[in-house]
C-alpha cells in the first residue's frame, strides 16, 4: 500500500538523490561545453564544476550549498495515496536534517527561518491527476541565483515569435553571471501570466537532449539556443562559448487580446530527482 | 600567473595580481553576505569594537552548509559563493572601514566596487559558483562562528583556507574590472544574436 510513511520516505530519498548528484543529460552537456571551450578561464569555471559533481557524488554530499527551495511536482494515478502534502513537508524536514539541507525557507516579511525548509505554502507542491496505477514525485529544489533572474512579460499580440525572441534575449543578457552559467533556459508561452510562469518552470523538467514534439517549436527551442550562446557570457560570466546548455519551449493556447511570455532561469546545478510510489508500496526511483 | 597567498594580504600581494591570473589562498577566511555587511557596518559606525580583525584579510560572499558536531566544534558541509553584485552597495564603505584586502564570490561586482578596491588596495577573486564540495575542501575548517544570531546562511563564520580555489582575478587592486570589460564585448555580441533571430 502506498502509507503516508513510504511518501516521507520517498521525499528524503529524491532530495538525497536530487541535491548530491546531476541528471545525465547535464552532465553530459557540461561535459561536451567542458571539451569545446577553448578560452583558459571558462575552461577553469567548466572543470571545476566537473570535479565538484564528481566528488559531491562519491561522498554524497550537496552539490551547491543553495540546496534551493523544495518544489514539487506530484502526479496522482488511480492509487491509494494518504495525506501527500503531510507527509512531504515531514520527509522535507527529515531531509534538511539528513543530508543535509540548507535551511533556506523564510518568512517573506519577518525573513524568520524556522530552519527546517517547512512553512506556510513550502514546500510548494504542484498536483496533477493521471491515469497511471501510481504515484509520481518529482523533487525539484530551486536555487535563488538562478530564480532571481526569471522573469515575465505581457506582450501585446503583435509582437509575435519575434517579441519572444527578445524578450528571451533580453532576459538572458540582463542575467548575466548572476544565475551560475551555463544555464538551461525554461521558456513559457502563452496562457495567462501565471500559466506562463509555470509552463517555464515545467519546461525545466524535459531533458534538454529533448526537443519540443511540435517541429516549429522545436525550432525556436533550437534557434534561441544558438542565439545565446554568440552573446559570451559564458561559464560563471567570465566570457566564453558556453552561456547555455539548453532551452526548452511550452505553450498553451491563450486568450486572443494577450501574449503572456515567462523565462525561468536555471543554473548548472540543475537538480531534480523522480520517482514511481505502486501500489505494493515499492518506491522506484527514475 | 598562478600565486599561492596567505591571509592576511600585504598591499603588495594584492597590487601583483593582473586580470585572469589564478589564485590559491591560505589562511583565515571569513564568509559574509547582506545582513553581515550590514551588522559590521552599523557596529562601526556606533563606534563599538568587532570581535573579528578584518584588516587585510579575505571576505567571502558565501552562505555554507555547517553542521554542528558539539558546542563549539563544526563540520564544513557545502561552501560555494552567493550573489556578489547583491553586496555592490554595501562594499565600498565595507573594504574602506575594515581594511580587507580580497573579497571573494561570484558574478563580479559594479564599477562602484573595483573604484573603492582601487582606492583602497583590494582584489576581487571569482570562485566558480556552485561549487561548494570543492570550496568546502579548500576551506578546510570551521574556526568559529560570529553573529550566529542572524542563522547559518548570514552568519559569520570563520575558516581555516589551504588552497582554496582556483581563484580567477576579477578586478585588480588598480580598479580593472573584467566584468565592466566583458559587459561590452557582450553588448555587441548581442548585436550579432540579433540578427541571427531575425530581430
Ligand atoms: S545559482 Fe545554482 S549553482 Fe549557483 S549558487 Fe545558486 S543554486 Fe548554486
Amino acid at each position: 500500500m502506498i502509507t503516508e510513511e513510504k511518501i516521507k520516505e520517498a521525499t528524503v530519498g529524491l532530495l538525497q538523490r536530487a541535491s548530491t548528484t546531476l541528471p545525465s543529460d547535464i552532465l553530459a552537456a557540461l561535459k561536451e561545453a567542458y571539451e569545446k571551450e577553448d578560452s583558459p578561464p571558462a575552461k577553469m569555471q567548466l572543470k571545476a564544476i566537473l570535479d565538484n559533481v564528481d566528488i559531491a557524488g562519491k561522498n554524497t554530499k550537496p552539490i551547491c550549498q543553495d540546496t534551493g527551495v523544495p518544489l514539487f511536482y506530484v502526479k496522482i494515478g488511480k492509487v491509494y495515496y494518504g495525506d501527500i502534502g503531510k507527509a512531504i513537508n515531514e520527509g522535507v524536514m527529515e531531509a534538511t536534517k539528513k543530508v543535509p539541507l540548507r535551511p533556506n525557507a523564510v518568512h517573506p516579511l519577518s525573513r524568520k527561518n524556522p530552519g527546517n525548509n517547512v512553512g506556510r505554502n513550502m514546500p510548494y507542491i504542484n498536483y496533477k491527476v493521471t491515469g497511471e496505477p501510481w504515484l509520481e514525485i518529482i523533487a525539484f529544489p530551486k536555487g535563488a541565483g538562478s530564480e532571481n533572474m526569471s522573469a515575465l512579460a505581457m506582450l501585446v499580440p503583435s509582437q509575435g515569435v519575434k517579441g519572444v525572441k527578445e524578450f528571451v534575449l533580453n532576459t538572458v543578457v540582463k542575467a548575466g553571471s548572476n544565475p551560475c552559467p551555463p544555464t538551461v533556459i525554461g521558456v513559457g508561452v502563452g496562457g495567462s501570466a501565471d500559466i506562463a510562469m509555470k509552463l517555464a518552470k515545467e519546461a525545466l523538467l524535459r531533458p534538454i537532449t529533448q526537443r519540443h514534439e511540435e517541429p516549429e517549436i522545436a525550432k525556436l527551442e533550437t534557434e534561441l539556443k544558438d542565439a545565446l550562446n554568440m552573446l559570451g557570457i559564458g561559464p560563471m560570466g567570465l566570457g566564453g562559448r558556453a552561456t547555455v546548455l539548453g532551452v526548452n519551449v511550452e505553450y498553451a493556447y491563450c486568450h486572443t487580446a494577450s501574449l503572456p511570455v515567462a523565462v525561468n532561469v536555471q543554473c548548472w546545478a540543475a537538480r531534480k530527482s523522480s520517482c514511481r510510489i505502486h501500489p505494493d508500496g515499492k518506491i522506484e526511483y527514475l | 600567473m598562478e600565486y599561492h597567498l596567505k591571509t592576511p594580504l600585504s598591499a603588495e600581494d594584492v597590487k601583483k595580481l593582473k586580470l585572469g591570473d589564478i589564485v590559491y589562498l591560505s589562511g583565515k577566511i571569513y564568509t559574509a553576505r547582506d545582513e553581515a555587511h550590514m551588522h559590521i557596518l552599523h557596529e562601526i559606525k556606533e563606534g563599538k569594537k568587532i570581535p573579528i580583525e578584518l584588516k587585510g584579510m579575505a571576505v567571502y560572499h558565501c552562505g555554507p552548509i555547517v553542521k554542528k558536531i558539539k558546542e563549539g566544534v563544526w563540520e564544513l558541509v557545502a561552501a560555494g559563493p552567493t550573489t556578489s553584485s547583491r553586496m555592490n552597495s554595501l562594499e565600498p564603505e565595507f573594504i574602506e572601514k575594515t581594511g580587507v584586502r580580497a573579497i571573494i564570490g561570484k558574478g563580479g561586482m559594479n564599477k562602484g566596487v573595483s573604484d573603492a578596491m582601487a582606492k583602497h588596495g583590494c582584489v576581487y577573486l571569482a570562485f566558480t559558483g556552485g561549487a561548494a564540495i570543492l570550496a568546502a575542501k579548500g576551506l578546510n575548517k570551521v574556526e568559529g562562528v560570529y553573529l550566529e544570531e542572524l542563522g547559518m546562511p548570514e552568519a559569520v563564520w570563520i575558516m581555516n583556507a589551504e588552497n582554496f580555489g582556483p581563484l580567477v582575478v576579477g578586478i585588480t587592486a588598480h580598479g580593472e574590472n573584467m566584468f565592466v570589460n566583458l559587459a561590452e564585448e557582450i553588448k555587441k555580441n548581442e548585436v550579432e544574436a540579433r540578427k541571427k533571430l531575425g530581430i
